[in-house]
């Protein structure tokens, strides 16, 4: 059973998404860069206070990003994207959980 | 020596109650029963290979099932003590202490072990044989997911005997489930019971979410699928989404207690405030994980029993999908009075408001389904049309809790309780009730004594409202939530006392339930046409009970409701769709490592509830063997030939 | 998603599918995909971690704050050889494609290694602390701290033990669609990990010392 599964045009069984040497070199540079900025410019102090924070977070989320399609292929994924839209729920879930949490918290510091 | 071994006994053992002597003393001749009766009729191996091996979709729902019914029984005893107490003021049949965790364990069995696992149950019956598949897609996990739930669930319950109960409430809020205010071991049994279940829970979520998108009989679309198996997906993606957060937020109370963290503990800057902001986000949503399969239910029986298409099938899915992600962004209503800040309440009472919507339309739906069909009232069609003006009513009162300000006077009053009994009772119970009824030919080949179900569902549905009407009055007249007692002078007891004669007779209809099954299994009116119902998806097209491998030919879809619409074409003269040769049938074989490694999880956590790391790293040590040799094994599937296809189908139709 | 790779399609299922399209889809693409939504669940599990950490980390309750507390050399070091790491297995899924089981393992062992240092620069960054005083019942900020990084710690070493199983079973089997999915899961596993100690590495340390 189960040895069955009926595909709807899915994502697997493809023979052309291996990812390449390029693709993976590609985001491993890529990767490097985006570590690199915010260490030199954090670490150095070149940007401060908000600033800061921006830096961090997008290059952070470039990463996230960079790492998803080179490393992970997440664009190579066919029709209908299940694992993409599972993804971007899951974002939401996460990004519901850390705001959220702050904005009700910020309330109840007890400290 | 001896004295050591008394003193350590008396600690460990619970004792010094009547009651719980019994209750021990029943335990220990109930298993000596089971063991003698296996022995007598030579049943091990026939358990060991037909069942706890077992990886069938089937069977694992049948066990689910029973699990979830004895559970039933544990949390409606529990109930019934509750009630008992209450009867009159300053009653003294239960201690306070004692009343504690009576309150804790029959919300966290009746959610968790009773609600969770009767769920899965009827999603492991129903789905793959919905969709036309031969399992769901990962067999061996299933068979896992569900010995987690179970070795949580007795994990959960020996504290009954064993250390003592948990006695923090069903959520067990810090600071009082912090080791310096519950020292003992009853808050570790809940965070262990809960968190290996949970487990299972997980995994079942990802299983079916996969079965269902993955799995369906070729031409079945998603929008041709049942709706009970919408429901499912829907459920099921709410369950993967907030699962995790109970897990986590469950770790973080047992570092708390075992390694002396200070997450939610009143010093060194713990803040308890983030346990509830947190078990919330898991509590929210998982009222409407268990919510939604009651609605899929309820809309294929609807639509069978009225012998019409189930009105607004796009609305209906719409409404199921939406509400399984808005659920999760109205979690800071169970805490408006913690003082978040008018924006914080002003925007979750909004949300709250608008999950109302999707809810509301379905319930149009369903009676837009009944208007002008032919209604026959069986017993899950009964519990589908009491379902709909108490569910609405717990609704309504729903909507009022949701406005901020109000809300600063109910809650945690008994009107809070009345409400969620209602939609849980009304909605969930009711539903799962009926699901039961409806599939309980498709899972024995038998159907249940109609009488006696009836006399069960007016017992149950009459002693609904006896009983939780007075509380919603009790609450606006101030009664708090987990008082064990009250006084004459408060004016509650004619209201409590009709309340518990409700609860009584809630029990009765519960005993009728058992009798009508004991009843028809007795004297068995076999159901030999596999289709009782006249109904109308899949599950209906093949034999009762189903053979092991559910279809012998992949059955092709044309249409929502296609086995309905290929009776229709027969029964018009015309021939019936041709059925590609029998091929052989490619199986899951049966494995003992789910069973073996939930016990070891068992160990685990029993270690980990009396800090004994003797006992706790032997039993990780036994999970990962566990893993390992799963991992390593690859002789993990077989053929069914042709031959004993065609003899299993025969003897099916020799039945017939 | 780890589309790589997937000739394992070509697993003899015995009963042919004769419809189409159809029929091609194995139980190894169902695996992967469910591996997929269990990474999906584990990012909600850190998810939750972070939330928990980010409203607690201010509450230091007299001890230890984080720009006291953590050594950037150390944890730079991590971040490139965790990130080095996830580039390798990637290589090991590209050698995989190619046929080439000795540079499959090759690169699994590379990966593993480098892996197993992150994990030993980490401890010792944890052993440090503690013998300095900043235990995990410290205060509400180590608390926080110690369960986020030692989640994630626990993760890759769990991947570790895997990843041995699995060199065993590839030099025993060679690659099968079964042994491929196991390498493609794992690759995924490793690349989600390194995703979290982006996070980890930006949220707890960078903005811990800036």
């Amino acid at each position: 059973m189960s040895q069955q599964p009926h595909s709807h045009g899915i994502n697997d069984g493809s023979h052309e998404s291996h990812g390449s040497l390029k693709s993976y070199i590609i985001g491993f540079v890529l990767s490097l860069v985006l570590t690199v900025i915010p260490l030199v410019a954090v670490l150095n102090d070149m940007v401060n206070g908000n600033a800061a924070l921006v830096v961090l977070l997008v290059t952070a989320v470039l990463q996230f990003i960079v790492q998803l399609v080179f490393f992970m292929h997440l664009r190579e994924e066919k029709k209908p994207r299940w694992n993409l839209m599972a993804l971007i729920l899951g974002i939401v879930i996460v990004l519901t959980i850390v705001l959220g949490s702050v904005w009700i918290m910020e309330y109840n510091n007890i400290v | 020596m001896l004295d050591r071994i008394k003193d350590f006994a008396s600690g460990f053992f619970v004792t010094g109650d009547p009651l719980i002597y019994g209750a021990d003393v029943a335990i220990v001749l109930t298993m000596i029963a089971v063991v003698a009766v296996l022995s007598y009729f030579k049943k091990w191996g026939w358990l060991w290979k037909e069942w706890l091996t077992s990886v069938d979709h089937k069977k694992i729902g049948i066990m689910y099932i029973i699990a979830a019914l004895l559970m039933l029984f544990r949390g409606g005893v529990d109930a019934l003590l509750m009630r008992t107490q209450l009867v009159m003021p300053d009653n003294d049949f239960l201690k306070p202490e004692h009343y504690n965790e009576i309150f804790t364990t029959h919300g966290v069995i009746m959610i968790l072990f009773m609600a969770m696992p009767l769920m899965f149950g009827l999603f492991n019956i129903a789905v793959p044989l919905q969709i036309g598949a031969r399992d769901v897609a990962f067999p061996f996990l299933n068979s896992l997911s569900f010995w987690l739930f179970f070795m949580g669930a007795m994990l959960f319950n020996l504290s009954f005997v064993i250390g003592g109960s948990p006695n923090g409430g069903w959520l067990a809020y810090p600071p009082l489930t912090e080791k310096m205010f519950s020292p003992g071991v009853g808050q570790d049994f809940y965070i262990w019971g809960i968190q290996i279940s949970g487990i299972g829970s997980l995994m079942t979520g990802i299983n079916f979410i996969i079965t269902i998108l993955k799995m369906r009989a070729p031409g079945m679309k998603l929008m041709k699928m049942p709706m009970f198996s919408w429901s499912v997906l829907a459920s099921s993606l709410t369950i993967i989404l907030a699962f995790p957060i109970l897990t986590v937020t469950l770790a973080l109370l047992f570092l708390d207690r075992f390694l002396g963290a200070h997450f939610f503990s009143l010093d060194a800057g713990g803040n308890p405030m983030m346990y509830i902001n947190l078990i919330w986000m898991w509590g929210h949503p998982e009222v409407y994980i268990v919510v939604l399969p009651a609605f899929g239910i309820f809309s294929e029986v609807v639509s069978t029993f009225s012998k019409k298409k189930l009105f607004g099938y796009k609305s209906m899915v719409f409404a199921l999908m939406s509400i399984s992600v808005v659920s999760f962004f109205t979690w800071a209503h169970h805490f408006f009075t913690m003082g978040s800040g008018a924006d914080v309440n002003a925007f979750f009472a909004v949300s709250t408001m608008i999950i109302a919507i999707p809810t509301g339309v379905k319930i149009f739906n369903w009676l837009l389904t009944m208007y002008k069909g032919k209604i026959s009232f069986k017993l899950p069609m009964l519990w589908t049309m009491a379902f709909i003006p108490c569910f609405v009513i717990g609704g309504m009162t729903g909507v009022l809790l949701s406005v901020a300000p109000a809300d600063f006077q109910f809650h945690n009053s008994y009107f809070l309780i009345a409400h969620f009994h209602q939609v849980l009772i009304g909605g969930v119970a009711f539903g799962y009730f009926a699901g039961l009824y409806y599939w309980w030919p498709k899972m024995f080949g038998f159907t249940l004594n109609e009488k006696l179900g009836k006399w069960a569902f007016w017992l149950w549905n009459i002693g609904f409202y006896v009983c939780f009407m007075p509380q919603y009055l009790l609450g606006l007249m101030g009664m708090t939530r987990r008082y064990s007692t009250y006084g004459w002078d408060t004016g509650w007891f004619g209201l409590n006392l009709v309340s518990t004669i409700g609860g009584f007779l809630m029990g009765i209809g519960f005993l009728f339930q058992v009798w009508q099954i004991l009843h028809s299994i007795r004297f068995m009116q076999k159901d030999k046409t596999g289709d009782p119902w006249d109904g109308r998806t899949l599950e209906w097209s093949i034999p009762s009970p189903a053979p092991m491998y559910n279809f012998a030919t992949e059955p092709r879809v044309g249409e929502v409701d296609d086995w309905w619409e290929e009776k229709q074409r027969l029964a018009a003269g015309q021939a019936p769709q041709p059925k590609p040769a029998l091929e052989p049938i490619h199986m899951p074989k049966n494995s003992g490592i789910p069973i073996i490694k939930a016990a070891c999880w068992f160990v685990a956590g029993f270690g980990f509830v009396f800090d004994w790391l003797w006992l706790a790293i032997p039993g990780l040590v036994g999970v990962a063997v566990c893993m390992l040799a799963h991992s390593f094994n690859y002789d993990t599937d077989y053929y069914i030939p042709v031959d004993e296809i065609k003899r299993t189908e025969a003897a099916a139709r020799r039945g017939v | 998603m780890a589309n790589h790779g997937n000739e394992a399609a070509a697993v003899h299922h015995g009963h042919g599918h004769d419809h189409g399209h159809e029929g091609h889809h194995d139980l190894e693409a169902l695996r992967q995909m469910g591996f997929w939504l269990f990474l999906i669940t584990d990012c909600i599990l850190f998810g939750t971690l972070f939330a928990t950490y980010i409203v607690l980390h201010h509450n230091t309750a007299g001890g230890p704050t984080a720009s006291e507390l953590f050594e950037m050399p150390g944890v730079i070091a991590e971040t490139f050889i965790l990130l080095t790491s996830s580039f390798t297995s990637g290589l090991a899924v590209l050698s995989m494609n190619r046929g080439d089981r000795k540079g499959l393992i090759g690169w699994l062992i590379v990966t593993a290694i480098l892996g197993a240092s992150f994990i030993g620069l980490e401890l010792s960054e944890f052993i440090k602390m503690v013998g300095d005083g900043a235990k995990i019942s410290t205060s509400a900020f180590l608390s926080g701290f110690f369960t986020l990084v030692g989640t994630h710690g626990l993760h890759v070493s769990v991947g570790l033990c895997w990843m041995i199983a699995l060199m065993i079973q590839l030099s025993r089997r060679g690659i099968t669609p079964v042994t491929r999915r196991k390498v493609n899961i794992i690759s995924l596993y490793w690349h989600f990990l390194d995703v979290v100690w982006i996070f980890v590495f930006t949220i707890v340390y960078m903005m811990g010392v800036m």
